[in-house]
């Protein structure tokens, strides 16, 4: 399994809407008894910015976070790292991290991760659209003292 | 000497009891629901991120209802929760210049590459009261464009950049210093400010940036960009031993270009100011970079011409309204002894001149 892989999962299920994501996973994956080595908990993590935008870092101010861990039967070990206070969405992701690792890999990037990639692609497209609908057109009048 | 005082516990359940039903207000209007709160009055709920220094949405919509709209008690309530969070790690420096922007402005560049998008913002509105709103009037919708914006939209500053015609930010890759892990000690570094900036409360960050503005610490800024959209936020896992993307934020960013600095030997450049702010806070983020910009006057190797606005322990010991209030609201609570001794003293020293007063008028 590459690392950039799994990256892009959880970071698309970390982003998902909660309820895309119930939907999706209540009609196409079916959850196996797991252990849970970290059980869900709610904490926050340092939000950093950088001076100026480009130079150091400087602590911005906090945001929530639930995580968990879990592992299946067979030994596969998932983590859920999600922002805001949803602990049952954390466990979600680290079972489903941990299903990617397994042969369910093809058919739950298909049925879950992609179309929740679409669903966040389709939101962010509509808003650039909105905001491209705001662009500025500028008339400039040409007053005609080179003619 | 202290008497030991009991007693008020019925007065004070009661007077919470009647706090609830006045927070209800009214039974025959709707009892508004947390979601209405950060949907509907969500620059509130931003201020209250914001100072709060926690970025969740439903919590501080939650913290406005239970304040019943006093926003620095709802800044109290999230600061006060921030504190029963354990702290998992820090993120990486978020990366602005990847912003969906909803809105991203220039006021110096007409042409700025990317161009003006003004997005949803009260500039431009007449501030004439629309009762159309009291009446329950439809909604407007904006219809999209039938493109999107091109791409990222670059920094402005990073075209002043190329022609080195502006300084560009030390990055040492120094992790920050945190104030709410040390007290602050000073002189603090422009991380420690920043932090207290975004933070600190609106109305001082305004008063102060105001200040400078006319005339206390001139420092002729032009608000280079102002961009308000969402960025991603990226943290390494420990777990993982590599970052992933664990949600997205609403921010405001403001960098001002302010005049030069420069010598004989050194071509003059003009100089930044830096405002980061969670949510969508366009004038906090204006104010926070104007007053970046003013208390940097060392570092730059400007004259300290005594303002407020350069009064570096002046503006940090004064910017946080939970401190603030918290110091200025408590002298409403019991001060019984306090007081007793005061007017024990003020009777002794009042008998003291009328005895002598006696012994004048005798002799």
């Amino acid at each position: 399994m590459q690392e950039t892989n799994r990256k892009h999962w959880l970071s698309i299920l970390a982003k998902a809407s909660v309820q895309d994501l119930d939907v999706l996973v209540a009609e196409n994956v079916s959850f196996p008894k797991v252990d849970e080595l970290r059980a869900p908990e709610i904490g926050s993590v340092m939000v950093r910015g950088r001076m100026g935008g480009t130079g150091d870092a400087f602590n911005m101010g906090e945001m929530t976070v639930s995580r968990c861990s879990i592992s299946l039967q067979t030994g596969e070990v998932g983590h859920g790292y999600v922002q805001g206070r949803n602990k049952a969405k954390a466990k979600q992701v680290a079972i489903l991290d941990a299903l990617l690792q397994t042969a369910q890999h093809d058919h739950i990037m298909r049925t879950v991760i992609a179309p929740l990639e679409n669903s966040l692609a389709g939101a962010k497209s509509v808003q650039s659209a909105k905001a491209a609908a705001t662009k500025v057109e500028f008339f400039t009048l040409v007053r005609g003292e080179d003619q | 000497m202290y008497v030991a005082v009991k007693g008020g516990e019925k007065a004070i359940d009661n007077a919470h009891k009647w706090l609830d039903e006045k927070r209800r207000g009214d039974l025959d209007v709707a009892e508004l629901e947390v979601s209405q709160i950060r949907e509907q009055l969500a620059l509130g709920v931003n201020r209250v991120m914001a100072e709060g220094s926690l970025y969740d949405p439903d919590l501080a919509a939650l913290a406005i209802k239970q304040s019943r709209g006093d926003l620095i008690e709802a800044i109290f309530l999230i600061r006060a929760y921030r504190t029963t969070l354990a702290r998992f790690g820090n993120t990486l420096p978020i990366r602005t210049e990847t912003m969906s922007c909803i809105r991203r402005i220039s006021a110096t560049f007409k042409d700025a590459p990317g161009g003006q998008i003004l997005g949803p913002t009260f500039d431009y509105t007449h501030r004439l009261l629309d009762f159309k709103l009291a009446a329950e009037g439809e909604t407007k919708h904006l219809a999209p464009a039938n493109h999107e914006l091109a791409g990222h939209l670059p920094h402005i500053t990073s075209y002043l950049n190329k022609e080195d015609i502006i300084q560009t930010e030390p990055n040492t890759n120094e992790p920050p210093q945190d104030l709410t892990r040390q007290p602050l000690e000073l002189p603090a570094g422009r991380d420690l400010r920043l932090q207290a900036l975004t933070r600190g409360d609106e109305g001082f960050i305004l008063g102060m940036a105001y200040s400078t503005q006319r005339g206390y610490g001139r420092n002729h800024p032009f608000v280079g960009e102002l961009r308000v959209g969402d960025v991603v936020v990226e943290m390494e896992i420990p777990e993982l031993g590599f970052s992933i993307e664990i949600g997205e934020i609403e921010v405001t960013e403001c960098e001002t270009v302010n005049q030069f600095t420069g010598s004989k030997t050194q071509a003059p450049q003009f100089t930044r100011g830096y405002g980061l702010v969670f949510g969508h806070s366009e004038r906090k983020s204006i104010a926070m970079a104007l007053l970046d910009r003013a208390l940097r006057w060392q570092e730059l190797g400007e004259d300290n011409v005594g303002v407020p606005a350069q009064d570096e322990e002046f503006v940090l010991y004064h910017s946080d309204n939970i401190q603030a209030t918290g110091f200025l609201e408590h002298i409403k609570l019991p001060h019984y002894v306090d007081f007793q001794s005061e007017l024990e003293l003020i009777r002794k020293l009042r008998r003291d001149v009328q005895s002598n007063a006696h012994e004048v008028s005798e002799q």
